[in-house]
């Protein structure tokens, strides 16, 4: 090769090496909003178009009195035509209110939407500064930091995601099955996972509902039963949520199915097994006030009818050990070889209703619960109260089951107590206290009942009328104060305490306490919002994704509250919440295709190195390692877009589309 | 001496700060107008270096508002800001920047006052501090 060709070939390779692209520079306009006098009170609106108009990549710069108006959409669109831009900036108000109308107008032009960027000149700037010629000043330097920013966005496309058109409820209480059901009626199918062996919740286990009386039974076993004979429903009793993963539109649950040790469709409910089983042990549904069998069914409306065998109280499955029940069990119902399963399944979408538990009433020492049996809590009141309950709806004491005569009612107890307990209002507290006082006095006329409180909260569709009946024709007698003292003397349970209306020491020698103990998250509600990856809030209650406007979603898109889970909530507003749940989920389960706002992580494959800091960064999941590549890619599907792995990659490899450092920096030194 | 206007870099989040600077506007409070936001998505997604290229820029004084501990819209992305920030703060004195400079605040939604209060506290800090002052080396 002569010297020459030599040269030549250089020249030509030298050629043929990328030099970087200068970045072709774009056609931005910007476009100035008066608000009225909102903004153009105290800033110079006129002076921000006119400087920014001077501004390096500015080719179009315009103010007008309402940029959000028709007119002022029209602007912008026909400027986009006229200029032939490539980027808008519009300075208004904050860009919670109105960025999406000019991302539309702007995509309404032919702009990719994600041209389109807002500058915050109003609550940022015009409504919380006076000084005019600072707040221009201010209103400059935000405009250009946002010119800055979007001379670098990318046009992105929202990211497509297909919808799994089924959905999983977790709880059997009354939201969990209002849920169901109107996600189910609307033709979709539904998994209802129930951890205990009947669907019902709390509701089942109450004698009437307030204010109107109404036997609460008989509401809720039409509804199980629908439940159950739903075409649309498939009901998973005795099962647990194990694992849940993916994300909106494409969850899979791994659900663990307990065996019950007896064949539902078998079972005939005969009872001749539990009458043979020689284990006794508290039974939950009438809170342990009675005995059940190792072998039982909860209560006789079970939903699934059948009796299920709780291995943690039988004293073995080997035949040898026992095994009467297998024996005395006509239509051979009772299978000790089942095992448990893992039964996994595909939704788009998830309704968590997992309800709420009593606090414990060892935890109210003060009030001799736990220690003395006849403090007891609201929902053993209800079981005492109920037909189908422990004394068949005759209101006996529990230590010697006589006829309580003066009974105290003491609310708040263990709610409204910052400093020993938890420092909310347990909400239902008020009313069921009231229901209960008066249904005593419906059972017992001649008793008294006596009801300790802090205020009386009947806010509600008839709750105070409920509360004047209970006080005017039941004869309850409400006093404003706080117990300090219960102890038992002589077979009575002495209650101190002072009603401070009038300044009284008040002592009542009780046959029964009744205390409205606080409502608490549902036992395993920090482990399924762990599995869920749905926030708490400070109580533990499952944490709604805005308090006002977003009350029955969660923080993780796809699932959605309903009932006690969130807080504490009375029926109707807890199947209110549930049917908001479920409308909620039927709006993603009715598309086919969902969106996700494509402001993701992204990843420089060359400049990764694989070294994982970024995947324990993610709360979500969504970055994760290449084998093949041995690289940490991003799965633009789970990326919700916080960019904390971008800020934690040590390399500079990961980005986030139109929030990258490159733009954060420029934002910086235009802003100084 | 010369009249000192500081220089302020604000970042906040998306869900929290910005908004509750938001909430600051609708209510119409009031506050000195010496900070320039920049809203990121998360507090989260602020990085080291942007901080330090703040004060390089020259930047008296840098601000980062997130969501409370536990009200993260991201689950838990304040906790790796609090993290950072703190490990940062030790780092800046070796710069020849009081740490005091930097600050880092959890103001939520809900909080426009809480904005306003620690905007005009954190600004007449850095009026009291006086400007910052690198050295040739530190800022080239």
């Amino acid at each position: 090769m002569s010297t020459q060709e030599k040269k030549d070939n250089i020249s030509q390779e030298k050629e043929n090496v990328e030099i970087p692209k200068k970045r072709k520079s774009k056609r931005i306009g910007i476009f100035v909003c008066h608000c009225g006098i909102n903004i153009a009170g105290t800033v110079d609106v006129e002076k921000v178009a006119k400087t920014l108009s001077e501004h390096e990549g500015i080719i179009h710069a315009e103010d007008y009195v309402y940029m959000c108006s028709d007119p002022g959409q029209k602007k912008i669109t026909d400027a986009i035509k006229e200029h032939n831009l490539d980027s808008v900036v519009v300075a208004c108000c904050s860009p919670s209110l109105h960025e999406s109308t000019f991302r539309n107008a702007s995509k309404s032009a032919g702009l990719n939407p994600y041209q389109c960027e807002i500058a915050n000149i109003r609550e940022q700037c015009s409504w919380v500064h006076k000084d005019k010629d600072k707040a221009t000043k201010k209103a400059i330097k935000i405009a250009k930091s946002i010119v800055e920013k979007v001379k670098r966005n990318e046009s992105l496309e929202p990211i497509s995601i297909s919808v799994t058109k089924r959905a999983l409820v977790i709880g059997g209480g009354i939201s969990g099955i209002q849920a169901a059901l109107d996600i189910a009626n609307a033709g979709h199918e539904v998994i209802l996972v129930e951890r205990n062996p009947s669907i019902g919740g709390h509701m089942i286990q109450l004698s009437e509902t307030f204010p109107t009386l109404d036997c609460s039974q008989c509401i809720m076993t039409p509804k199980m039963v629908e439940v159950s004979k739903h075409p649309n429903i498939k009901l998973m009793t005795y099962s647990e949520i194990q694992e849940i993963s993916g994300y909106v539109g494409n969850f899979k649950a791994k659900i663990l199915k307990k065996p019950r040790y007896v064949d539902p469709d078998k079972c005939t409910m005969c009872d001749e097994c539990s009458k043979v089983c020689p284990v006794l042990v508290p039974n939950e549904f009438d809170e342990n006030m009675t005995g059940r069998r190792a072998i039982y069914i909860p209560f006789p409306q079970a939903i699934p009818a059948t009796y299920t065998l709780d291995i943690n109280s039988c004293p073995g499955l080997m035949p040898i050990a026992c095994g009467k029940c297998a024996d005395v069990c006509e239509p051979n119902a009772i299978d000790f070889d089942m095992k448990p399963e893992i039964i996994e399944e595909e939704v788009g979408v998830i309704v968590a209703a997992t309800g709420y538990d009593l606090y414990g009433l060892e935890k109210l020492g003060e009030y001799g619960a736990g220690k003395y049996p006849n403090v007891i809590n609201g929902l053993q009141f209800e079981r005492l109260l109920s037909a189908s309950g422990p004394t068949k709806g005759q209101i006996l004491r529990p230590s010697d089951h006589k006829v309580p005569k003066e009974v105290v009612f003491i609310q708040c107890a263990g709610s409204r107590d910052p400093e020993l307990h938890n420092a909310y209002c347990s909400k239902i507290c008020c009313m069921y206290t009231a229901k209960h006082a008066m249904l005593y006095k419906h059972h017992v006329p001649d008793g008294q009942a006596y009801i300790f409180y802090i205020d009386i909260r009947s806010g509600g569709k008839n709750y105070e009328e409920f509360v004047q009946r209970a006080i005017e024709q039941d004869d309850v007698l409400y006093l404003r104060g706080k117990v300090s003292k219960i102890f038992e003397e002589n077979g009575t349970v002495k209650v101190w305490g002072v009603d401070t209306l009038t300044g009284k020491d008040i002592e009542i020698d009780a046959d029964l306490v009744v205390l409205a103990v606080a409502m608490r998250p549902s036992k395993g509600a920090d482990e399924i919002a762990k599995k869920l990856k749905i926030a708490q809030d400070k109580d533990g209650f499952l944490a709604e994704a805005h308090p006002k406007l977003r009350p029955v979603e969660s923080i993780t898109s796809g699932m959605f509250l309903a009932g006690a889970a969130q807080a504490p909530k009375d029926i109707p507003e807890a199947v209110a919440q549930a049917s908001g749940a479920a409308s909620k989920a039927l709006a993603i389960l009715s598309s086919d295709r969902l969106y996700h706002d494509p402001i993701v992580a992204k990843v420089d494959e060359e400049t990764c190195s694989g070294c994982k800091i970024c995947i324990p960064l993610c709360p979500y999941g969504a970055r994760i390692y290449d084998e093949e590549k041995k690289i940490v890619v991003v799965n633009e599907v789970l990326c919700e877009g916080c960019g904390c792995c971008i800020a934690g990659c040590p390399s500079g490899a990961a980005q986030q589309r139109n929030f990258t450092d490159d733009q954060i920096y420029s934002m910086i030194d235009i802003i100084l | 001496m010369e009249h000192f206007e500081p220089k302020i870099v604000c970042f906040a989040c998306n869900w929290c700060t910005s908004a509750g600077a938001d909430l600051a506007g609708t209510s119409r409070m009031e506050y000195q107008p010496n900070g320039i936001m920049i809203r990121v998505m998360c507090s989260s997604r602020i990085d080291p270096q942007h901080i330090l290229w703040a004060f390089k820029k020259g930047a008296d004084g840098v601000f980062i508002g997130g969501c409370h501990p536990d009200d993260c819209h991201y689950i838990d992305g304040n906790y790796n800001t609090l993290r950072r920030i703190k490990l940062l703060k030790k780092l800046l004195t070796d710069f020849g920047i009081e740490p005091e400079r930097l600050r880092l605040e959890w103001v939520s939604a809900a909080e426009g006052k809480k904005f306003v209060m620690v905007m005009d506290d954190f600004i007449e800090q850095i009026r009291n501090m006086g400007p910052l002052r690198l050295s040739q080396e530190a800022s080239a």
